[in-house]
C-alpha cells in the first residue's frame, strides 16, 4: 500500500479538488500497465498472471485479465494450475467460468502490457490486484490502491512481477 | 547390489517424455528417525516440480529396493500406485540406518546406418501396436515396416529406435551415446545411526554430518563420491518443502570444493529435497563417451 503514489502530474490537493468538483468531465478511459519481468533461469515458463479489482472497503473481486495456457488440453489441461494463482483463485477466481470472453487469454512474454480498467465502475476507491505464479518459479502479488474516476497511481513487484501503473 | 537397468516404460518414459526440467522425482518418509525397531515408515513416491507436493506422477514402488542397516535386502510392504503417488511401508525392524530407494542405468543416444540417425533407447515411445516390445524394429530389417518407428506426430525425432546398446548393428557409424546413472535414496534410522555401505560406483553419497543427524542451526556437511574418490565440482540443489506456503524456491545452488564436500545450510527446519549431479567422460560400456550421474535424498532437518 506505501509503494502506491499519486501521478506526479498535478499537485495532490488540487488533483482531488479538481476531479471531485468538476464532475461533469467527461472521464478518460483509464488502463492499467503491467511489466512481465526478464527472469533469469535455466528453465523458464511464462507466468500465470491474473488481475482484479476490489472495493478499497471489501467487496466482490471483479476480475479484468487473466493469462494462462488456455490451449493446453489431455491429462493435465491449462486450467489445472490457476488455483495456483491462491489468492484470485479464492477472491472469485474458482467461480468463473473459462474461458471467459474478454478476460481470459494465453500467457505472455516479458514485456509491457496495457489493459482497459472497465468504464462502468461506479465512484469510489478501489484495490487493483495482480498476481503472478510462474511454474517452477515464484508467486507475487502487487496491490495498487486507485480511485475511479482515475488518477495515477503505481506499485512494483520485486520478483514475478514489475511495475503496475494506472493511468 | 547390482545396478537394475530398467526400461523406459511407464512412468519414467512419461516423465523423460515431457521437456520441463524441474520434474523432481522424490521420496519422502513419514520420519527419518524412529525409536525403536518395533515400528514401521511409510513413504510416499512421486515426480513433480513443486516438493512435495503430488500432483503430476506416481512412482511405482515396485522400482524401490530396501537394505537393512546390516547391508541385507528387505521388502516393502503395502505398495500401492496412485493416480499422482505411489506408496509404500517398510518394517524397519533392525536398530540403524536404513537405505530405501532406487537406482537405474541407462544408455541413451544416437548412431547411423547407411546415414540413416537412429536413437537407442531414452525418450519417444515407438509407434509399433500393442503387440509389439519398446524399440521393435531392427536397423537392418525390412526399411518400410520400420519407417514409422517412434515418430511421434510433430515430435521432430528421429523416426527410428532401437532398445538398447546390444542393438547397435555392426555396421553402425557415428555413436553417440551417454551413459546415465542415477539414485534416489532417503535414509531411515531406528535408534543409533549407522553407515549404509559405498559401492565405489558412479555417483555417491557420503555424508559427514549423517543424514538423520540434521538440525537446522548447523550446516550439513556432505561428501561426494564418484567411482569412490571425493568428487569435486558436483552441482547440489537443495529446495525446502512446502512451496505452496511461500512466496518462491528458494532453492540453493551449491558446488562440491576440492574434498569433495559441501555445506548446506538450513534457512528453517523440514523436509529438504538434496539434489547432486555430475558428469564425465567414464562410461562403463566402451561404446558410450559421457557419463551423467544423479543422486537425490530426501532429508529432514529438525528444529534446534
Amino acid at each position: 500500500m506505501k509503494s502506491s503514489s499519486l501521478t506526479p502530474a498535478l499537485p495532490l490537493l488540487a488533483t482531488g479538488a479538481v476531479l471531485t468538483l468538476g464532475a461533469a468531465t467527461p472521464a478518460l478511459a483509464a488502463s492499467v500497465t503491467v511489466t512481465i519481468p526478464q527472469v533469469k533461469v535455466a528453465e523458464y515458463h511464462r507466468p500465470y498472471v491474473a488481475g482484479w479489482i476490489e472495493p478499497a472497503a471489501g467487496g466482490d473481486a471483479r476480475t479484468v485479465f487473466l493469462w494462462y495456457d488456455v490451449k493446453k488440453r489431455g491429462n493435465e489441461p491449462g486450467t489445472k494450475w490457476l488455483a495456483d494463482l491462491r489468492t484470485w483463485w479464492r477472491k472469485g477466481g474458482r467461480g468463473l467460468k473459462l474461458p471467459a470472453d474478454g478476460l481470459s487469454g494465453a500467457t505472455r512474454a516479458p514485456g509491457t502490457y496495457t489493459i482497459p480498467i472497465p468504464s462502468n465502475l461506479p465512484k469510489g476507491q478501489y484495490v487493483f490486484k495482480i498476481e503472478a505464479a510462474r511454474e517452477t518459479g515464484g508467486r507475487e502479488l502487487v496491490s495498487v490502491p486507485f480511485v475511479v474516476p482515475a488518477r495515477g497511481a503505481s506499485a512494483a513487484g520485486h520478483t514475478e512481477l514489475g511495475a503496475v501503473t494506472i493511468r | 547390489m547390482s545396478f537394475r537397468t530398467l526400461l523406459l516404460a511407464g512412468a519414467l518414459s512419461c516423465a523423460l517424455a515431457t521437456p520441463a526440467l524441474a520434474h523432481r522425482q522424490w521420496l519422502l518418509p513419514s520420519t527419518s528417525t524412529l525409536a525403536s525397531t518395533g515400528e514401521y515408515v511409510t513413504i510416499d513416491a512421486a515426480i513433480s516440480n513443486d516438493l512435495f507436493y503430488p500432483d503430476h506422477f506416481a512412482i511405482d514402488p515396485a522400482q524401490v529396493s530396501v537394505w537393512a542397516p546390516d547391508g541385507t535386502s528387505a521388502q516393502i510392504e503395502n505398495p500401492a500406485k496412485g493416480r499422482y503417488r505411489g506408496t509404500f511401508d517398510v518394517a524397519v525392524n533392525k536398530a540403524g540406518t536404513w537405505k530405501i530407494g532406487m537406482e537405474r542405468s541407462a544408455i541413451m543416444g544416437t548412431f547411423k546406418v547407411d546415414g540413416q540417425e537412429w536413437r537407442v533407447g531414452g525418450r519417444g515411445r515407438p509407434a509399433g501396436g500393442p503387440g509389439m516390445a519398446p524399440g521393435v524394429g531392427m536397423p537392418s530389417g525390412p526399411a518400410p515396416a520400420n519407417a514409422a518407428n517412434g515418430a511421434g506426430p510433430g515430435s521432430g525425432q528421429p523416426p527410428r529406435m532401437v532398445a538398447s546398446v546390444a542393438d547397435i548393428p555392426a555396421n553402425a557409424t557415428d555413436v553417440a551415446l551417454t551413459e546415465t546413472l542415477s539414485r534416489n535414496f532417503v535414509y531411515v534410522t531406528a535408534g543409533e545411526p549407522t553407515k549404509p555401505a559405498l559401492t565405489g560406483k558412479g555417483l555417491e553419497f557420503d555424508p559427514v554430518t549423517h543424514p538423520d543427524s540434521l538440525v537446522q542451526n548447523e550446516d550439513g556437511r556432505f561428501r561426494f563420491l564418484i567411482d569412490g574418490k571425493p568428487a569435486a565440482g558436483v552441482k547440489i540443489t537443495v529446495v525446502p518443502g512446502g512451496k505452496k506456503y511461500r512466496e518462491a524456491e528458494e532453492a540453493q545452488e551449491l558446488t562440491t570444493g576440492a574434498d569433495g564436500t559441501v555445506a548446506v545450510k538450513w534457512p528453517v527446519a523440514g523436509w529438504y529435497w538434496l539434489n547432486a549431479s555430475a558428469q564425465d567422460t567414464k562410461p562403463s560400456d566402451k561404446r558410450a563417451s559421457t557419463r551423467r550421474m544423479a543422486f537425490t535424498t530426501t532429508l529432514e532437518v529438525v528444529a534446534p
